[in-house]
């Protein structure tokens, strides 16, 4: 029952993707297929949550050809908590995009593409998280990387096509490293298999492990926009619509983070390079958040804070242990809600105010409060203010980071472990001071302060004063503000049922810290 | 692990290559750099799967230490057809890029009314301009034409004067 579930997640988008683009002339028949596709999904992925976390983790041989000839599909808990999410962020942002593009008649969303891009990204997401060789990984990323390429450079104008340039190329290469790495884990062991590999690159030399796992980390690592090979995101991101901008921001990096996390645990358990990954983690916070103090964008402000807030997670997969894990794994879900929340508002907020610059913005506090408070949360949630989960994700990490340096085999010395701490304190503080330095521009000051202040009904108005002929009046449609109002109550639940959640993570890690449990799922007869 | 020179070294020399022109500038050479790059990977993978052996088919008679890993095949067909989709899709991104450089944001508004008109205007030009040629040349065909009467009659008034002379000159010696 479980396993006929599996293969359907990525089933699924794909032939939904096929009946939108046949679809392409009937908009309101595309936004109910792709609606009811992820819809799907979602009840599909929760079904297998609470399926793989009461009876144990649930693995599909395709085409009945076992481990290690045929292709694997694996759903542990971790794949099945990231499927969860991921579906339920699809679908709001899905809904929100639907609100958009009937408000302003398709005029900057060519609907026909969008709607099969956008699942075929979401299959390639969902491949990713229940591949079971690192093959089919490479072909999860492939296909949500192709999808892409065609969201994020939508329309085709110049400032779109030199965006989507830079992401492009930098995304090829990584796969370039992630291929070359594939043929020579290949070489070495002889499998892609993920289980196989753990057993049997732990018998290589430590060089050679050495290599292959820093050829891997450096494909996820561009892909997850760690430190030194950020300097995309921040160009990349902003110019696209913004519900692409929110699904790359809430999603892609984090399919990055996940790959890190079985890498770390399930394919190199023997290989050990926290060190390493605890001093990228801090470098990412701090010079991340730096970057995103001089922004007066929002959205590339957020983009910097996306890239700084990357570093939490490396830092709890670097500590290597099963406390530090689990506040990753939720920390990873607690960061795709909220910084897809907070991309969603700042759409609504460029309806609203006609910019996302606080140079241009004012007074946005008394015309919309709803906005203020659907910014408001989760920036106080991402500046990590109690309760919010940004602040127990940040307490989970520092909790099983003090714990590290008491342990018997620290992953780091010592101190190390002690300045990424503080490291990640004043990255949470800085984030809560540049997203209040917007708080206080944007929605706290008068219009009449602002010199120059031109509201957008003016706009409108000086372009057709006749009155008659405005046609571009820009309406903020209920939808998109329902399913903004939709995740933010989400991430206010991640709050409140942090407790179960916290012990779901929990149990997610312990199947992780140990290889061998991942490796009698996939061989049950023993390996080789 | 066994594996053919020429083969490695085709594999360092396409590397070296594409990621030498992948560093360039233009984006046309990217792609022709990461095409190379691609299909030195490809040769990666190949080269990883070891010595070639038999056709990997089991039957009846065959030793299955003599047949040729299948995997590493699979593979490289796949990101073929992966890179070869990427590759169009840059195509397509080449050109727009392109075409936005040379025409810029106007380049999306020129639509097929004023397309049409700008043929028509074209059109106009060259009717105009050919009637101003077709007028010129008139006038130059009817100046060598006046020029060469001025001759004939000139050539007809020498002839006759001469015949007159040699009417004169028969009629002299009589």
């Amino acid at each position: 029952m479980t396993a006929a579930l599996v293969p359907l997640v990525v089933l699924l988008p794909l032939l939904g993707a096929a009946t939108t683009l046949i679809l392409g002339r009937y908009r309101r028949a595309q936004i109910a297929v792709a609606v009811g596709v992820l819809t799907a999904v979602t009840a599909i992925a929760a079904v297998l949550l609470v399926m793989v976390d009461t009876t144990g983790p649930a693995v599909v041989y395709i085409g009945g050809w076992e481990a290690p000839w045929g292709i694997t599909l694996v759903v542990d808990r971790l794949s099945a908590i990231m499927l969860l999410i991921s579906a339920i962020m699809l679908v709001v942002v899905l809904v929100y995009s639907v609100g958009q593009g009937i408000a302003d008649q398709h005029r900057e969303t060519p609907v026909s593409i969008f709607h099969p891009s956008y699942l075929i990204l979401s299959a390639g997401v969902f491949n990713a998280f229940i591949a079971g060789d690192l093959f089919n990984l490479y072909v999860g990323f492939e296909i949500l990387l192709a999808a892409s390429y065609v969201l994020l450079t939508l329309g085709g104008t110049g400032e779109r096509i030199r965006a989507g340039v830079t992401y492009i190329i930098t995304s090829l290469v990584s796969s370039l490293f992630f291929l070359s790495a594939i043929a020579l884990i290949y070489g070495a062991t002889g499998t892609a298999n993920i289980a196989q590999l753990s057993v049997r690159l732990a018998e290589l030399p430590d060089d050679v492990q050495l290599i292959l796992h820093l050829l891997l980390l450096i494909a996820f690592g561009i892909k997850a926009a760690i430190f030194p090979l950020s300097f995309w995101l921040p160009d990349s991101y902003p110019t696209a619509p913004a519900p692409v901008t929110a699904v790359f921001a809430g999603l892609l990096t984090k399919v990055g983070v996940y790959a890190i996390i079985r890498t770390e645990t399930s394919i190199f358990s023997d290989s050990d390079l926290s060190g390493l990954l605890l001093v990228i983690g801090g470098l990412t916070m701090l010079i991340g958040i730096l970057g995103a103090l001089t922004q007066a964008d929002i959205k590339r402000l957020l983009s910097f804070t996306l890239v700084s807030h990357i570093g939490y997670m490396i830092f709890g997969i670097g500590l290597a242990s099963v406390l530090g894990l689990t506040a990753t794994i939720y920390y990873v879900v607690h960061h795709i809600t909220v910084q897809t929340a907070l991309f969603l508002t700042t759409g609504l907020i460029e309806r609203f105010g006609g910019a996302t610059s606080i140079n241009r913005l004012a007074g946005l506090l008394k015309a919309s409060p709803i906005l203020a408070v659907l910014f408001f949360i989760p920036a106080l949630n991402l500046g990590g203010i109690p309760p919010f989960s940004g602040f127990l994700g940040k307490v989970g990490l520092f909790v099983a980071g003090a714990q590290g340096t008491a342990a018997d085999a620290p992953s780091g010395p010592d101190w190390l472990i002690w300045v990424v701490i503080g490291a990640g304190a004043a990255t949470s503080l800085i984030t809560l001071y540049a997203l209040t330095r917007f708080w206080n521009m944007a929605f706290w000051r008068r219009r009449d302060e602002l010199e120059g202040y031109e509201s957008v009904l003016l706009g409108s108005v000086l372009e057709a004063p006749e009155g008659a002929t405005v046609t571009a009046t820009r309406t903020t449609p209920v939808l998109m503000i329902v399913a903004t109002a939709t995740l933010v109550i989400v991430t206010v639940c991640l709050t409140v049922f942090a407790g179960p959640l916290f012990d779901l993570a929990g149990r997610a890690a312990e199947g992780l810290s140990d290889p061998s449990i991942y490796v009698s799922l996939v061989f049950p007869g023993g390996v080789r | 692990m066994t594996a053919s020179l020429t083969l490695v070294i085709l594999m360092a020399v396409l590397f070296g290559a594409g990621i030498s022109v992948m560093l360039e500038r233009s984006l046309t050479r990217v792609l022709i750099g990461f095409l190379l790059v691609g299909n030195a990977v490809n040769i990666l993978i190949y080269l990883m799967s070891g010595a070639p052996g038999l056709a990997p088919i089991l039957s009846q008679g065959v030793d299955e230490s003599e047949i040729s890993d299948a995997l590493p095949q699979a593979f490289v067909l796949t990101a073929i057809v992966i890179n070869l989709g990427i590759t169009a899709f840059m195509l397509a991104l080449i050109y727009r890029s392109w075409w936005l450089a040379r025409l810029g944001p106007k380049g999306d508004l020129v639509d097929d009314e004023a397309e049409l008109a700008e043929d028509a205007e074209e059109a106009a030009d060259l009717i105009r301009s050919s009637a101003a040629d077709d007028a010129a040349i008139q006038s130059i065909i009817d100046a060598s034409d006046e020029e060469f009467d001025e001759e004939l009659d000139e050539m007809l008034e020498r002839e006759a004067s001469a015949r007159d002379d040699e009417h004169d000159d028969e009629g002299a010696p009589r």
